[in-house]
């Protein structure tokens, strides 16, 4: 009845096989998760949505100031909305005892924790991707800065999950963590803000923004090398 | 034949020492039950053997595998205190998500597990909507579907009827028969052949 895995090599067929399906299925099931409890990851999006659209009332509805505050006004806020979706990355698997299963799992903790971040950037990043083009219209962005507007969220906004899984991860069984939470990752996002707020800045000024592009693709394979890996750790550590 | 063996094991918990020095060791086709007062460190114990907490001193060996390596975890099938079942998601879609964590079979039959606890017309119902009885039975009808050897069941009987604590058992009984390993814990006395028990 019972399969031999002591043998090695079924062992080694097993689990290759097996590998890409828990990745799509964790996947699959937290997207799944998230729509049928979609106040989870719309709430962060409204925010967005609503904390930009009213800087123009705040400030001043002129063209040229908005264009100026423009990158630095849409990336906080869209950093500030990762930040308050990251509550929710670990926090129903820890509550149910799901988190208990994965780290014993045989498959690999890393795998499964990217496949979660991932789940989280598709619910929070993307959608965040997808509604910066008419944001920035709404603030007077021209049609190249909007381009690059576009180009740094799609680089950086994996990188607010994937370290964001960290800080969620050694949080995960603190009640109320919202605020520690904030002051144990905002830090390390401060370079992601100043690099992609400073290539969209530039470009409005026509100067050459690749040096900004590269330090993000940069920061972009460290964290997806690195992130899935430590959070794995400090999930062990938080669950001890 | 596999065997498992506890040796001189000592676990902590902030100032409180919980137990220190236990060994034991246990074979295939018997079922171990941990005894003790609440606070005595059955929980614990549990979750030591399952690669969830770390120790002081002290040894676990399963065969030849190393603690927490993928062919150890493989092996173990842990159901604690929590039920491992998310709300939002049906109970199929749970067994089969948990399965999957666990092992490394994919098409089993989760409907006639379903059955033997009872719940088969639950089988699309989200978790969300089911009593505690009825969550802990459907976390508990995965020990008809798994291929772990060893299992390590934490109070599998709290929430549960007499009749579904007759069946789970009655699949103890049916696992150790076939050559695997029990250990579980609980307060309620147990019915089960060749069952050995330590104290804390």
């Amino acid at each position: 009845m019972y399969i031999n895995y002591s043998s090695g090599m079924q062992y080694q067929k097993f689990k290759g096989d097996f590998t890409l399906n828990i990745f799509v299925s964790t996947i699959t099931r937290d997207l799944k998760m998230a729509f049928r409890n979609p106040s989870s990851f719309l709430n962060p999006l409204m925010f967005f949505v609503i904390s930009i659209s009213l800087f123009p009332i705040a400030i001043s509805p002129e063209a040229q100031t908005l264009s100026i505050m423009a990158p630095g006004i849409i990336w906080v806020i869209a950093m500030l909305s990762v930040l308050l979706s990251l509550n929710t990355l670990f926090h129903y698997d820890y509550d149910n005892g799901v988190l208990e299963q994965m780290i014993i799992s045989h498959h690999s903790l890393p795998l499964i924790l990217l496949a979660k971040t991932l789940a989280h950037w598709l619910l929070s990043g993307l959608p965040i991707i997808i509604l910066s083009p008419f944001l920035g219209m709404a603030l007077f962005l021209n049609s190249e800065s909007i381009y690059i507007l576009i180009l740094t969220l799609i680089i950086a906004t994996p990188c607010l999950s994937l370290i964001g899984s960290i800080g969620a991860s050694l949080v995960v069984g603190i009640k109320n963590s919202g605020m520690l939470l904030s002051l144990l990752i905002l830090p390390l996002y401060i370079p992601i803000l100043i690099f992609a707020t400073s290539a969209v800045s530039q470009s409005q000024a026509s100067l050459a923004i690749e040096g900004q592009l590269y330090f993000l693709g940069f920061i972009f394979v460290v964290s997806l090398l690195v992130t899935p890996f430590l959070s794995a750790l400090s999930l062990k550590i938080s669950l001890e | 034949m596999s065997k498992l063996k506890v040796t001189n094991l000592s676990c902590q918990k902030g100032y409180n020492l919980l137990f220190e020095n236990l060994s034991f060791e246990i074979n295939s086709g018997e079922v171990l039950k941990i005894s003790g007062p609440n606070g005595s460190g059955k929980t614990s114990l549990l979750r030591l053997i399952a690669g969830l907490s770390f120790f002081d001193s002290g040894t676990i060996d399963y065969d030849a595998f190393n603690l927490n390596s993928e062919e150890y975890n493989l092996d173990f099938l842990y159901l604690g205190h929590l039920t491992a079942l998310s709300q939002q998601l049906s109970c199929i879609e749970n067994l089969k998500y948990n399965l999957l964590l666990g092992n490394n079979k994919l098409k089993l039959d989760f409907s006639s597990a379903l059955k033997k606890v009872g719940l088969e017309k639950f089988e699309n119902e989200l978790v969300g909507t089911l009593s505690a009885g009825q969550k802990k039975r459907i976390a508990l009808s995965l020990l008809f579907v798994t291929q772990s050897k060893v299992w390590l069941l934490d109070e599998p009987f709290s929430a549960l009827d007499s009749k579904a604590i007759n069946i789970i058992e009655q699949r103890i009984e049916e696992h150790c028969n076939s050559g695997g390993i029990c250990i579980l814990t609980t307060h309620q006395e147990c019915n089960i052949k060749n069952l050995k028990e330590i104290s804390l």
